[in-house]
């Protein structure tokens, strides 16, 4: 397998968690989809890490991007839980009182 | 390098796949439980590229720990009555498909990166990593750092969620 191979993989699986925050239809739809970018990021650190030869660097980044990952998933749902108790909603739309309504 | 093929194709058509399954289905559960698919795909592939020790962790951590947080998360919070918005969705997929064609075409142009001829055979990587992990020079720092990070969002996601708990119990 080539290298570009992984990397494709890794973009189809950015988009689709870009795709999956983009859309927004809740907030716990938006922390799946960054869980999916994290994902692909870490999987391309990986790649790189294997075909350029020597060291671990790239998968001791990939271990730091688990890390983020369950902080935030951690911190995300705390906030998704107190802002469901707060407005009784977690659609993103009804999270507006900053703009123009 | 036809079985390196196989596991390729296999496990990148399960990530892949489970992230289409996640982003079109209409359940948060099912998307969830898609979720699951693509991060063991994702682990799979891990294991492709000679990277037991990440390939364990991503199982142990992503499918065993972070999952089954969403599944509570998606279990306090009932389930909405999502609204259905065609013209936005659609939207949103154009707007990230164009990155996609980008993407392709420009490393699909210079595909000579990374001669799958000339790689090393894969070996063990957990030694290397717990070498690099806590030697002063080495990581160490971001080590502690990451210990910090991970302190603080214990303790600032215990103050969130515990903040809401009393109006909620109060009878």
């Amino acid at each position: 397998m080539s290298l570009v191979a992984y990397l494709v993989v890794a973009a189809l699986l950015m988009v689709a968690g870009l795709a999956m925050v983009a859309s927004r239809r809740s907030l716990i739809h938006v922390l799946i989809g960054l869980e999916l970018v994290l994902n692909a990021s870490a999987l391309n650190f990986v790649a790189f890490d294997r075909y350029s030869g020597g060291g671990q660097e790239g998968q001791l980044a990939a271990l730091f991007v688990i890390v983020v990952a369950a902080a935030e998933a951690a911190l995300g749902l705390a906030i998704v839980l107190h802002a469901y108790s707060s407005k009784g909603s977690i659609r993103p739309d009804d999270f507006r009182s900053l703009g123009d309504s | 390098m036809t079985g390196e093929v196989l596991a390729f194709s296999l496990f990148s058509a399960m990530a892949v796949g489970g992230a289409g399954l996640a982003l079109f289905h209409r359940s948060a559960i099912h998307s969830a439980f898609a979720l699951l698919a693509s991060f063991l795909g994702v682990a799979g592939l891990y294991l492709n590229l000679g990277a037991d020790f990440l390939a364990v962790t991503q199982v142990l951590l992503y499918a065993g720990g972070i999952l089954v947080l969403y599944l509570f998360g998606l279990m306090l919070v009932p389930p909405e009555g999502e609204a259905p918005r065609p013209g936005r969705r659609a939207l949103a997929l154009v707007l990230a498909a164009a990155p996609v064609a980008i993407f392709l075409i420009a490393f699909l142009a210079r595909s000579s990166w990374g001669d799958p001829s000339r790689l090393p055979e894969p070996e063990g990587t957990v030694r290397g990593i717990g070498l690099a992990l806590l030697t002063p020079d080495g990581w160490l720092v971001p080590f502690e750092y990451a210990s910090i990070l991970l302190l603080a969002a214990l303790v600032g996601a215990v103050h969130l969620a515990r903040r809401s708990a009393p109006k909620d119990d109060s009878p």
